[in-house]
């Protein structure tokens, strides 16, 4: 059973974050199919928060088929995000930390490459969507 | 809300109730040997009473009892009732159940006016059964010491028979009411024992005597029933007697509560005093010696004058009568004064 | 029912002072919802809990609470339940005193679950609440006000003189709370970040008014901080109500409501978290635009 946590000056709203936590959590592993997530009222009880928002996140979550409900018994993970991509992890992250030694000796400090990687994956996004 | 009411109330009404319960034990052991007293002899019974302090000093604290018990119960019972909960806020607690605040109210005025009727009624009835016998011997005529004032009359009325239910239950009304509006429940308190002490006295001053016609009836001044003189002026012997003020009548009658006791002249008008030379009727003043014929021919000047004394009173047959419509009248003002709090409670919580 | 609390017009002037306390209150509540009701001292937070639970008459307007009236009689007490402030509580009595009172007091009393809740606080049933900490009071009320089963629950200030621990626990609890039974909650309070978290409807009241009320998410979506170079007038692009500005020598800030997205590119847009935005209404005054109470968004 994973545990959520909020964060209050991410800016982020409340929902929003226990999506990205069970997203995440389904990527790294953390929840397999089959497993149980939290009861709404137990994350309302455990962050004093609106049970709505909860249920917001939760239905969102089913939206995209990664949850299901089972009346009277709980919400259930029905698929995870691992499959087949936990395996690029490993060669991408190699490539990703030659790239960012020659982003360093090029000079460039961490905002620049942080700024240069979000410029980039956001019009990556929007090419995608398009 | 019978519950609540009861767990509300109990932590007043348990020490005032158990105070009674002592003094109505006092009153049941020596009960019955006053009544034996009394049948034994009727002549020397009360001054064989007289004689025992116990016996004396709970007389007059039965009459007390009485007396002060409607005091307690409005201030004690009455005053807290509302007023507490407004200073604590909790009738923001007790209104938020699910009883409207008439019921809330209602239950807990009746709860304690049973309470209230309970207790004055036994301790009344504790009293008056006990003094019954003394009482008795009094209005036939045989007062002695500290046993002169018969139940008729004002100092003992308020302590015998139904009066002081009604007393206690106006009390706990007028302490409610004051709870209600000025909710402070120490303001209220003292505010109740005021009022209350305040309308025992102008009911036992006031009112009573006017609840029933009183008897009137007219006589001669004679020496027999001359028993009293009052003259102004003279503060020694020798001095000038400036006016007689007063004479007093005996009416020969016993157990009586003497309302009046005046003097009138020949057109009927009350006399406020009377000329000087009334005083020869009262014997000569002090110190000096009696003259001859001085006072009969002061009796017969009375008399050839057309003066006559007028004494009104309530006889001891009207005991019970005034007894009931003085209960029924405080039960009455009683009633307005809940009702007047029912009104009081709605509006605006405070 | 889909309405929890209904008002038109709403005013409350206390006795004969000329001041309103409440003025012109027109709000539609909707039911299920935690609503949050927030604003200064004095504004008239009190004032309205207070009317809706029936403890105090309106001089102007209507109430209607779960479509009847505040003082509809004791069923209808029966379904809402009310913490005052300062969560009173008889001091001389037991906590299990206070259970009985509730008992005996409510039809729809549920003991089992008022005595979960203590055991779960803590707190030993024979303690006089006068002995107990605030924290622990205002748990008590809270849990006397849950356990009637009510259908509304109005909490003024609930968590005002508590201390951080108390006051997340108690919070937590009424989130359990709302989770569990079918109700809805209306309450008060200054702190808007537990309001920000518990609350899903949000009303803001300065001055005896509504600022503005609507659904939380909404507010958020349709408020937008701009900040831009400095202009001469207060005015905002067209279609934007403007609820506060304010300017330096070279730099304006406009906070403001709109339907749409912002069209002009001379302004930097950033979102308003609810503290910013409440705080804005809170600054705005009356010379603007007065607002509808209920927001609309355009979707």
């Amino acid at each position: 059973m994973i545990e959520f946590h909020l964060d209050s000056r991410s800016g982020v709203s409340a929902y929003l974050q226990l999506v990205q936590q069970v997203r995440r959590a389904l990527r790294l592993g953390l929840l397999d199919e089959g497993d149980q997530l939290p009861t709404v009222k137990d994350v309302a009880r455990q962050l004093a928060i609106n049970p709505n928002t909860v249920l917001k996140a939760y239905r969102d979550l089913e939206r995209d088929g990664l949850v299901a409900p089972r009346p009277g018994v709980g919400t259930f993970v029905t698929r995870t995000l691992t499959d087949n991509t936990l395996a690029a992890h490993g060669p991408l992250r190699t490539d990703l930390q030659r790239w960012l030694s020659k982003a360093r000796r090029a000079g460039l400090d961490d905002e620049s490459i942080e700024a240069l990687f979000m410029t980039t994956f956001r019009a990556a996004s929007e090419e995608d969507i398009a | 809300m019978i519950w609540l009411t009861w767990r509300q109330l109990r932590v007043q009404a348990i020490p005032v109730a158990a105070a009674v319960a002592l003094l109505l034990v006092a009153l049941a052991i020596t009960g019955p040997g006053i009544v034996d007293a009394a049948e034994d002899g009727a002549r020397s019974f009360l001054t064989g009473l007289s004689a025992d302090a116990f016996k004396v000093t709970l007389y007059y604290v039965g009459i007390a009892a009485a007396y002060v018990f409607p005091l307690v119960v409005g201030a004690f019972w009455g005053a807290p009732m509302v007023a507490r909960e407004l200073e604590a806020r909790t009738h923001r607690l007790a209104w938020s159940q699910s009883v409207t605040r008439t019921r809330w109210l209602a239950v807990k005025l009746l709860g304690a006016a049973l309470v209230t009727v309970s207790v004055a009624g036994l301790l009344s009835w504790g009293v008056t059964w006990w003094a019954g016998p003394i009482e008795r011997a009094i209005a036939t005529g045989e007062g002695t010491g500290p046993f002169m004032v018969s139940r008729i009359e004002p100092a003992v009325f308020g302590a015998r028979g139904l009066v002081p239910i009604g007393y206690a239950v106006l009390a706990l009304a007028i302490g409610v009411l004051a709870g209600l509006m000025v909710r402070r429940t120490v303001a209220a308190m003292a505010v109740t024992l005021v009022l209350v002490l305040g309308v025992q006295l102008f009911v036992g001053i006031v009112v009573r005597a006017q609840l029933v016609e009183p008897e009137k009836a007219t006589s001669s001044i004679t020496e027999e029933n001359l028993v009293g003189l009052m003259v102004e002026g003279a503060s020694g012997p020798g001095d000038a007697i400036e006016n007689v003020s007063e004479i007093r009548v005996e009416t020969g009658r016993t157990g009586t509560w003497e309302l009046s006791n005046v003097t009138l002249d020949a057109d009927g008008e009350r006399m406020r005093s009377l000329p000087v030379w009334v005083a020869d009727c009262g014997g000569p003043p002090p110190g000096e010696s009696a003259q001859a014929g001085a006072r009969a021919a002061c009796f017969d000047r009375l008399a050839d004058e057309g003066y006559r004394q007028q004494v009104t009173w309530h006889p001891s047959s009207a005991f019970w009568t005034l007894q009931w419509r003085e209960t029924a009248l405080l039960l009455v003002v009683a009633l307005g004064l809940g009702g007047l709090c029912f009104w009081r409670i709605r509006g605006d919580a405070p | 029912m889909t309405t929890a609390l209904r008002t038109h017009e709403l005013g409350k002037r206390y006795g004969r002072s000329r001041h309103w306390a409440l003025k012109d209150c027109t709000l539609e509540l909707p039911a299920g919802r935690v609503v949050g009701l927030v604003g200064p001292n004095g504004a008239g937070k009190s004032t309205l809990l207070g009317l809706a639970a029936g403890m105090l008459v309106p001089t102007a307007g209507r109430i209607e609470v779960l479509d009847e009236g505040p003082s509809s009689g004791a069923e209808h007490q029966a379904r809402v339940g009310y913490v005052s402030q300062d969560a009173p509580t008889y001091r001389g009595m037991s906590v299990a005193d206070h259970l009985r009172i509730g008992s005996h007091l409510n039809p729809r009393w549920d003991d089992a679950l008022v005595r979960d809740r203590i055991d779960r606080l803590g707190i030993d049933l024979r303690r006089r609440t006068g002995s107990l900490s605030g924290g622990q009071r205002a748990q008590i009320a809270l849990t006397m006000a849950i356990g009637k089963r009510p259908e509304l629950l109005i909490l003024d200030e609930p968590v005002a003189a508590l201390d951080p621990l108390a006051r997340r626990e108690f919070m937590q609890d009424l989130m359990e709370a709302v989770a569990e039974q079918d109700l809805t909650v209306v309450l008060s309070s200054h702190l808007v970040s537990d309001l920000e978290r518990a609350c899903d409807y949000v009303v803001v009241l300065v001055d005896s008014e509504v600022r503005v009320a609507g659904d939380l998410d909404d507010l958020l979506a349709s408020h937008r901080r701009m900040t831009g170079a400095r202009r001469p007038s207060d005015a905002g692009p067209a279609g934007h109500h403007v609820v506060t500005a304010s300017h330096t020598d070279r730099q304006s800030t406009l906070i403001v409501r709109t339907g749409g997205p912002a069209v002009d590119p001379s302004w930097d847009v950033t979102p308003l978290g609810l503290e910013d935005l409440v705080l804005a209404y809170l600054r705005g005054d009356a010379s603007y635009e007065r607002p509808r109470p209920t927001v609309e968004v355009i979707r």
